[in-house]
C-alpha cells in the first residue's frame, strides 16, 4: 500500500503541473469566472506581449533568436533560470503535499534544489565556453556531428514532449479552476501564446517571460509566507505547534512518514532530480543566453538562492494551510451536518492549497493575483520547453543533419519559427487528447530521460577523454529507452494506464538503474571502438579541454 | 558555427606519453602545456569534484535517514519542530552554501589563475 501511494505520488508531484493533472482532478468542477484573476492575467499578457514586440524588432540574427544575443546579465538568466525551473507544480503540488504530509513535502523541495550545485561544479562554465545555442553543440564538439546531434536532439524533444504534454493539461485543469473557463479555451491560449512569445520574440521574449514570473512568484509567495508568519508573531515553532493540534495526523506530521517506504525507490527519485536538473534542455540553453563562464557561474549561484529560498517558501505556505484553513468550514465541501475531512474535502482538492491561503490572507483580489501568477507561471515553462524544443529541430536537425551546414542563418531562424508553431499546434492537440487521461508520470519521465540520456552523454563527451562517437551514440540511446520502457512498465503506467494487473517493472522512478546503465554503455562501447574516427576523437580532446577549461577560442557575447 | 571552428586537424595523445612534433594544433599544445593551465585544471578540477562529493553525501545522507532510520528525524529539538526539518532545511542551506563557496573561490582564485594564464599565452 505505501508503495503504491509512494509510487503515486512521486510520479504525480516530480516538478510540473502535472501534479495539477493528477488523478484527483479527473473531474475538474468548472468555477464561476474569477473576474479579478482574469483581469490581472490579462495585464501580464499584455505587459508580455509588449516585451515580445520590442524583441522581435531587435531579433536578427541566430545568436539573437537562440540566445538573446549572450547578453542578457547573470542577474536576469538567474531570474529566467528560476522562472524556469520553479513550476506551478512545484508552488501548488508541493505546498499541498505539505498540507497533507507534513515534512513529507520538504523531501521534494531538497530533490528539486541538489541538483543544481551539481550543474555549477560540472557542468555551466564548461557548457558556456564550448557551445553557442544547444547543448549538443557542446556534446558533438569534438565527436561526429551527425550522430550525437540526433541522439541529442531525440534526447532533448522527447524530454519537451512529455514535460509539454503534463503542462498542457495541468494548466487546462488548472484554469478550469482558477478561472472559471473551459478546459479547451484554456489549452488554446496557453498553446497560442507560448506561440507568439517564441515565434516572434525568440530567447530575448523568453527570458523576459521568465523573470516576470519568476519575480511575481517570489513576491507572491513571500508575501502569503510574510502573512501567515505574521499572523503566529513570526514565531515558526507557534505555526508548527497549532499546525499539529489542528491537524488529523497530529504530531506525525513533524516526521517521515509512508511516503519515502521503499529505500530503493528513494534513491531512485533523488537520482532522477539531481542529475535530470542537469540535463533538462531548456535549462542547458540558459547557460548560452550570458556573456562568458562567469556570468554562468555566478547565474547558477543566485538562482540557487532563488529557487532555495522559493522551496522554503513554500514549505511554510503549507504549513500556513493547515494551520489557517483546516479549521475553516468555508474552504471545504460539507457533507451532512456540516462534517468534512480535512484532508479530501478541499474545495478543488489539495492543490489549491496556497489558492485557498491567498484568500484567507490576502482576500478575493490576492486570490486573483496568485490564480493569475499560477497561469503565468505555466505559460512561461511552456514557452522555454517550446523554444528548447524548436532549437533542436532547427538548429540540430535541420541545420547540421539535414542541410550539413550548408544553410544560411535567416534560413535557420524561420525554420526555428515554423517549428515553434508547429510544437505549439501539436502541444494544444496533446493538450486535448490527453484531457482525461493520467499524464502524471510524463514530467517523472521527463526527468529520468533527462538523466538517462542528456545529462551522460553530455558529461561524459565533456569530462572524459576517452568517449568517442558510438559510445555516446549507444549509451544516449540505452538511457532513453530503458527510462522510457520501465516507466511504461511501471505501475504509472502499466496498470493505470494500460489496465494491466501487476507492474513488470517494480519501481516508478528508473532513473537509478537507467543512468548508471547509460554511463556503462558510454564507457564500454568506447572502450572497444577501435574505429579511426574514434583515435581521431579521443585526440581533438586536448582542443576541446582547453577551451572547455580557459574560455580561449570560445564564442563572443555577440555575434554582430 | 564556434562549436567546429577550432582548426585540429591532427591528433594529440593523452598528456603522460605525449608525442610532439606532430601536426598537432600549436596554440592548443602550447596552452596546454604551461604550467598556469595545468594548475588551474587541476584546482578546480579537484575543487569541483570535492563539493560535488560533498552534496552527494549530504543529500543522500538525508534520503537514506528518511528511507532507514525514521524515528531519529522524528525527534524533537526544542518543541514541536524535529530534527528532519532541520535536516531537510539544512540540505536546502548547505546547497545554496556549497554554491556560494565555489563562486567564490572561483571568482578570487580561478580567475587569477585564467588571467595569468591569458597573459602568459600571449606572450
Amino acid at each position: 500500500m505505501n508503495r503504491v501511494l509512494l509510487g503515486l505520488t512521486l510520479a504525480t508531484i516530480a516538478a510540473s503541473a502535472a501534479y495539477a493533472a493528477g488523478p484527483d482532478l479527473g473531474a475538474v468542477q468548472q468555477a464561476a469566472t474569477n473576474w479579478p484573476a482574469i483581469l490581472m492575467f490579462l495585464f501580464f499578457v499584455l505587459l508580455t506581449l509588449g516585451i515580445t514586440y520590442k524583441a522581435a524588432k531587435g531579433t536578427k540574427s541566430a545568436a539573437d533568436f537562440y540566445a538573446a544575443g549572450g547578453g542578457i546579465s547573470a542577474g536576469t538568466n538567474s531570474l529566467a533560470i528560476a522562472g524556469d525551473y520553479m513550476s506551478a507544480a512545484s508552488f501548488l503540488g508541493i505546498s499541498g503535499l505539505v498540507y497533507t504530509s507534513g515534512f513529507d513535502g520538504l523531501i521534494y523541495s531538497t530533490g528539486f534544489l541538489v541538483g543544481w550545485p551539481i550543474v555549477l561544479f560540472l557542468i555551466a562554465e564548461r557548457l558556456r565556453n564550448l557551445g553557442k545555442f544547444t547543448f549538443a553543440d557542446v556534446a558533438s564538439f569534438r565527436l561526429d556531428q551527425t550522430s550525437i546531434r540526433i541522439i541529442s536532439a531525440v534526447g532533448t524533444l522527447v524530454v519537451v514532449a512529455f514535460y509539454l504534454i503534463a503542462q498542457m493539461v495541468g494548466a487546462g485543469k488548472l484554469i478550469q479552476l482558477l478561472f472559471g473557463l473551459p478546459y479547451l479555451y484554456a489549452v488554446i491560449i496557453v498553446g497560442v501564446l507560448m506561440i507568439v512569445y517564441v515565434a516572434f520574440g525568440g530567447m530575448k521574449a523568453t527570458t523576459w517571460v521568465q523573470v516576470i514570473k519568476a519575480c511575481l512568484l517570489l513576491g507572491g509567495a513571500t508575501f502569503m509566507a510574510g502573512a501567515v508568519l505574521f499572523k503566529y508573531g513570526f514565531n515558526p515553532e507557534a505555526l508548527f505547534a497549532n499546525a499539529v493540534q489542528v491537524h488529523p495526523k497530529g504530531d506525525a506530521i513533524m516526521a517521515p512518514g509512508g511516503l519515502v517506504s521503499n529505500p530503493v525507490e528513494a534513491i531512485s527519485l533523488g537520482v532522477g532530480l539531481m542529475f535530470g536538473t542537469a540535463g533538462l534542455p531548456h535549462i542547458l540553453m540558459r547557460f548560452f543566453t550570458v556573456s562568458d563562464a562567469q556570468a554562468a557561474r555566478k547565474s547558477v549561484f543566485y538562482a540557487t538562492g532563488l529557487i532555495g529560498y522559493f522551496y522554503i517558501l513554500t514549505f511554510i505556505i503549507g504549513f500556513g494551510g493547515i494551520a489557517l484553513l483546516m479549521s475553516d468550514p468555508s474552504y471545504f465541501k460539507l457533507g451532512p451536518a456540516g462534517a468534512f475531512d480535512k484532508l479530501k474535502d478541499m474545495i478543488g482538492g489539495t492543490n489549491m492549497v496556497a489558492v485557498n491561503l491567498a484568500n484567507a490572507v490576502g482576500g478575493p483580489y490576492f486570490l486573483g493575483f496568485i490564480s493569475a501568477v499560477a497561469f503565468a507561471t505555466i505559460l512561461a515553462v511552456v514557452a522555454g520547453l517550446t523554444l528548447a524544443g524548436a532549437s533542436a529541430i532547427s538548429h540540430d536537425l535541420y541545420a547540421q543533419v539535414i542541410a550539413r551546414g550548408r544553410t544560411t542563418e535567416k534560413h535557420e531562424v524561420n525554420l526555428s519559427k515554423i517549428s515553434a508553431v508547429v510544437i505549439g499546434i501539436v502541444a494544444i492537440y496533446l493538450g486535448y487528447v490527453f484531457e482525461n487521461q493520467n499524464v502524471a508520470f510524463m514530467v517523472g519521465l521527463a526527468f529520468a530521460v533527462a538523466a538517462s540520456c542528456n545529462f551522460p552523454v553530455l558529461a561524459m563527451s565533456i569530462l572524459w577523454r576517452g568517449t568517442t562517437t558510438w559510445g555516446a551514440l549507444a549509451g544516449g540511446l540505452v538511457g532513453l529507452l530503458t527510462a522510457v520502457i520501465m516507466v511504461v512498465l511501471s505501475k504509472a503506467v502499466w496498470v493505470a494506464t494500460l489496465g494491466n494487473p501487476a507492474p513488470l517493472f517494480p519501481y516508478d522512478n528508473p532513473a537509478l538503474f537507467s543512468m548508471p546503465l547509460a554511463f556503462a554503455t558510454i564507457w564500454i562501447v568506447s572502450l572497444m571502438d577501435r574505429s579511426r574516427r574514434a583515435q581521431r576523437e579521443r585526440a581533438a580532446f586536448e582542443a576541446q579541454y582547453v577551451r572547455s577549461e580557459t574560455g580561449i577560442g570560445a564564442s563572443g557575447a555577440h555575434a554582430h | 558555427m564556434s562549436g567546429t571552428t577550432l582548426d585540429l586537424r591532427g591528433r594529440t595523445t593523452p598528456p603522460g606519453q605525449r608525442n610532439l612534433g606532430t601536426d598537432v594544433d600549436p596554440q592548443v599544445e602550447r596552452i596546454a602545456r604551461t604550467p598556469e593551465f595545468q594548475q588551474l585544471v587541476s584546482e578546480r578540477t579537484k575543487f569541483g569534484w570535492t563539493l560535488t562529493i560533498l552534496m552527494l553525501i549530504v543529500y543522500f545522507g538525508f534520503i537514506g535517514l528518511i528511507a532507514f532510520d525514521k524515528s531519529l528525524l522524528a525527534v524533537k529539538v526544542g518543541g514541536t519542530a524535529s530534527l528532519g526539518l532541520f535536516a531537510g532545511v539544512f540540505v536546502i542551506l548547505f546547497a545554496f552554501a556549497l554554491t556560494g563557496i565555489y563562486v567564490a573561490r572561483a571568482n578570487t582564485r580561478f580567475d587569477a589563475l585564467s588571467d595569468a594564464l591569458k597573459r602568459s599565452v600571449a606572450r
